[in-house]
């Protein structure tokens, strides 16, 4: 079965990744949609209306190809991974159907009110739908993350006769230590690449010189929401998470940072190429001490290496681990810098004018998308050898009747399948976006387009 | 406390069945009943505010599913590996042909999505029907609760069939008529003038279809799977659920003559939902049955979560779904009525 547990792997890593680049747009933009229709009830001012209506249409399109991207995900755990479910389904089986129940009902039926209903509602039952889409998509996030977690910290188990492991408390598997940071951690990193999808089409109509005062609107709400977003994302939640991880997962963390012999005063790399034969990182660049420090709060405590393991725990693709993790958090740092200088000029109200800075806002908005899935991918392959951390290995969680050439089948098919979404979601808000939000000026009759 | 979860999940399916049924249904006639542009996005803007929401049903079944028997649904979902991941890509499918067609008003890209729609719409219907076929059948479990299944071998009922064969295709049928009657019911509830009185027609027709179809395919069972009957000979009262069936059967041939589109559309949904119940009871306690022996047979018993997460379920799920209900009463309700077809564009 070695081809299969391959082809089944590359199959989840391809859906699960190119599924996130749709929900983490939904989760983001949903409250700054929330934030556009609040305004427009205080300011009473239509062009925050029209805002709401342009990026309700390019979320709809994004939601749309979310959904149907996340149902493979919910089969993809019976068909290709069964052993897994049989094992674990009765403790993550738990947070899974709670999303369906809780957050799926909440979000669609008020995605069904909030898009159809605006003349129906009123200002205030619209308001009120635009931020019950949002909460749903909260909700939804915290059961996918509260599942993730399980897989990543097991808690709240026992094991049962059948070798299976079954539920022992409820609450410890809602607040499982790992859940709190690694969800606000998310939820932020949502949030700047929904701010700089919104400041990029701002910058892009300020550049252009076309709906001039929505472009304003877009980038101001767009920077302030980013800048506040890729500070939190950094500090508290970006610690905490790495904090945890270090508690938790030691291995992980030596792997991610590419410590590979236990150290006192453990330094920080922050470029460099980790060698698997040497063991040792070619070319560093790094400040002394500093991740012992970031790890423990002290210059000189004692960072556990990768040494300190036995090999057979450690990640199965250490390289591509620590590339992600050092990706995500450079990127991380690079947002936080081009967010503040965009800030300070809003502040001395010079952004609108200033064209480089417009230019960088408008040509950044891809790389919050690489810095989340770089993220999902350090959380994911810092978890291997482990399917449920410490309880089950990745190759006995996958499916005993499901042979190689039918996974290979399947994943061809996701590959074809997912590239015509991908071209027709690009093709469809481009062109939202080249229409611009001026297409939505009365609320009668909202989308002339064409 | 199993026997709670088989029939909690045995209500999504249902709800899913009758929600979702009446979208795919409309699919299933798109092309043939309605012919102009205007009548296309008639259709399409009657199930708009509503279709997402109900395919939630299939999700939250499957993630309840998940919870509740996690060993049955590691061994349905691997063994009936490609048919699932085939009916994902037509989701899909569908879903895009609901959400991208009105985005583009061009002849052709509405064409293109039109057609898309209703080919997956009508091959969605066939497997869910063939997929049902499979559970009343039995599927060769082996003696660790696993299974696999081919597409199709010879279309003959042999203990390793495949996933279609002669009797599944007749369940997938069923489907196919059913809901072509139920859609032609919503949507003619839905419109006025041309369009309804075709999908009169249609509804009229197909729902002497859902008779013939039923018929064939309950006599097959009864061959194919005696034990089918084992439970109502031993409990006569659940021969309630197939005269429910039955008389919302006549309901619907009276309700259709009367023209009285409301009626009849309530009367294909407690036609599914009497059919949903009349198969649970048959199978019960089985879930998936074994073609290879009885002994292999998955019941709620042997594949169900411990009792401590089936009993913590039991409270968040009650109050999920009691939630989820008022949602779509509230859903429903703003979106009660025939439909005023919107400005070309309109929408969002």
């Amino acid at each position: 079965m070695e081809d299969a547990l391959i082809v089944h792997r590359l199959q989840f890593a391809f859906t699960v990744m190119f599924h996130y680049l749709f929900p983490q747009l939904t989760m983001g933009l949903g409250l700054l949609i929330v934030i556009l229709k609040g305004l427009a009830l205080r300011k009473k001012d239509e062009r925050y209306n029209d805002s709401a209506r342009f990026w309700a249409k390019i979320f709809a399109v994004n939601f749309a190809v979310g959904v149907v991207t996340g149902i493979p995900m919910e089969f993809q755990f019976g068909t290709n991974w069964a052993k897994f479910s049989a094992f674990a389904g009765g403790v993550i089986g738990q947070t899974l159907a709670m999303e369906g129940v809780f957050a799926f009902f909440l979000e669609s039926s008020f995605l069904g009110l909030f898009l159809f209903g605006e003349k129906k509602l009123g200002p205030k039952g619209h308001f009120f739908a635009a931020f019950m889409v949002f909460l749903g998509s909260w909700i939804s996030g915290f059961f996918i993350i509260a599942t993730n977690a399980w897989m990543q910290n097991p808690v709240a188990y026992q094991v049962a006769a059948d070798s299976t492991v079954a539920l022992a408390s409820f609450w410890g598997l809602l607040t499982n230590p790992w859940v709190g940071w690694q969800y606000l951690h998310n939820m932020l990193g949502s949030v700047i690449t929904a701010a700089f999808v919104m400041s990029a089409v701002g910058a892009y109509y300020l550049l252009a010189n076309r709906d001039v005062e929505h472009g304003k609107i877009f980038v101001q709400i767009g920077v302030i929401a980013g800048l506040a977003a890729s500070i939190l994302v950094a500090f508290p939640t970006g610690d905490g998470q790495g904090k945890n991880v270090a508690k938790y997962q030691p291995v992980t963390l030596a792997a991610m940072e590419g410590l590979f012999e236990t150290k006192e005063g453990a330094e920080l790399i922050l470029i460099g190429q980790p060698d698997m034969d040497k063991l040792k990182i070619d070319n560093p660049i790094h400040i002394p001490r500093m991740l012992s420090f970031l790890t423990y709060n002290r210059w000189r405590a004692e960072v556990k290496g990768l040494d300190a393991f036995p090999r057979e725990n450690w990640p199965t693709n250490i390289p591509l681990l620590y590339y992600s993790y050092h990706i995500m958090v450079g990127l991380g740092t690079i947002f936080i810098a081009i967010m503040a200088v965009a800030a300070f000029l809003l502040w001395k109200r010079k952004l609108y004018s200033t064209r480089w800075v417009l230019w960088i806002l408008m040509l950044s908005f891809p790389f919050p998308y690489i810095a989340n899935i770089t993220g999902w991918m350090t959380a994911e392959l810092g978890r291997q050898p482990w399917l449920v951390y410490g309880l089950m290995r990745t190759a006995d969680g996958v499916s005993p009747t499901v042979s190689a050439g039918n996974g290979l089948f399947t994943l061809l098919g996701f590959m074809g399948m997912y590239t015509l979404l991908g071209l027709l979601f690009l093709f469809l808000v481009m062109r939202e976006v080249f229409h611009g939000p001026a297409f939505s000026v009365t609320s009668d009759q909202y989308s002339v387009s064409n | 406390m199993e026997t709670f979860w088989f029939i909690a999940l045995g209500f999504m399916l249902a709800m899913y069945v009758i929600l979702d049924g009446f979208d795919l249904g409309a699919g299933i006639i798109h092309l043939f009943a309605a012919k102009s542009d205007d009548e296309r996005r008639t259709v399409l803007n009657a199930i708009g505010p509503v279709w997402d929401g109900n395919e939630v049903w299939l999700l939250a079944a499957g993630g309840t599913l998940y919870f509740a028997f996690p060993k049955l649904y590691a061994s349905s979902f691997s063994g009936f590996y490609l048919p699932l991941m085939i009916v994902l890509w037509l989701l899909m499918l569908r879903a895009i042909g609901i959400e991208f067609r009105h985005r583009i008003h061009h002849p052709m890209w509405k064409s293109f999505w039109d057609v898309t729609f209703a080919v997956a719409s009508i091959l969605l219907t066939i497997f869910f029907g063939a997929a049902l076929g499979n559970v009343v059948r039995g599927v060769p479990l082996n003696a660790e609760g696993y299974f696999f299944e081919p597409l199709w071998t010879t279309f003959t009922v042999v203990p390793e069939a495949g996933i279609l064969d002669w009797f599944t295709v007749l369940m997938g049928l069923v489907a196919f008529t059913t809901l072509t009657a139920h859609g032609a019911n919503f949507i003619a509830m839905k419109t006025e003038g041309e369009l309804q009185q075709r999908l009169r027609v249609i509804a009229a027709k197909a729902w002497w279809g859902v008779l013939a179809t039923s018929i064939l395919a309950l006599l097959a069972t009864s061959v194919i799977r005696p034990e089918i009957w084992d439970n109502y000979t031993g409990s006569p009262w659940g021969f309630i659920f197939p005269l429910i069936g039955l008389s919302s059967w006549i309901g619907g041939v009276y309700y259709r003559a009367k023209q009285n589109d409301t009626r009849a559309f309530l009367s294909s949904t407690a036609f599914i939902a009497g059919m949903a119940a009349s198969t649970a009871f048959g199978l019960f306690p089985n879930v998936l049955p074994a073609s290879t022996g009885s002994q292999y047979n998955l019941t709620i018993y042997n594949t169900a979560a411990p009792a401590y997460g089936l009993g913590v379920g039991l409270v968040w799920w009650s109050i999920g779904m009691a939630i989820a209900l008022a949602y779509f009463g509230y859903l429903f309700y703003s979106f009660r009525g025939k439909l005023k077809l919107p400005a070309e564009g309109e929408g969002y």
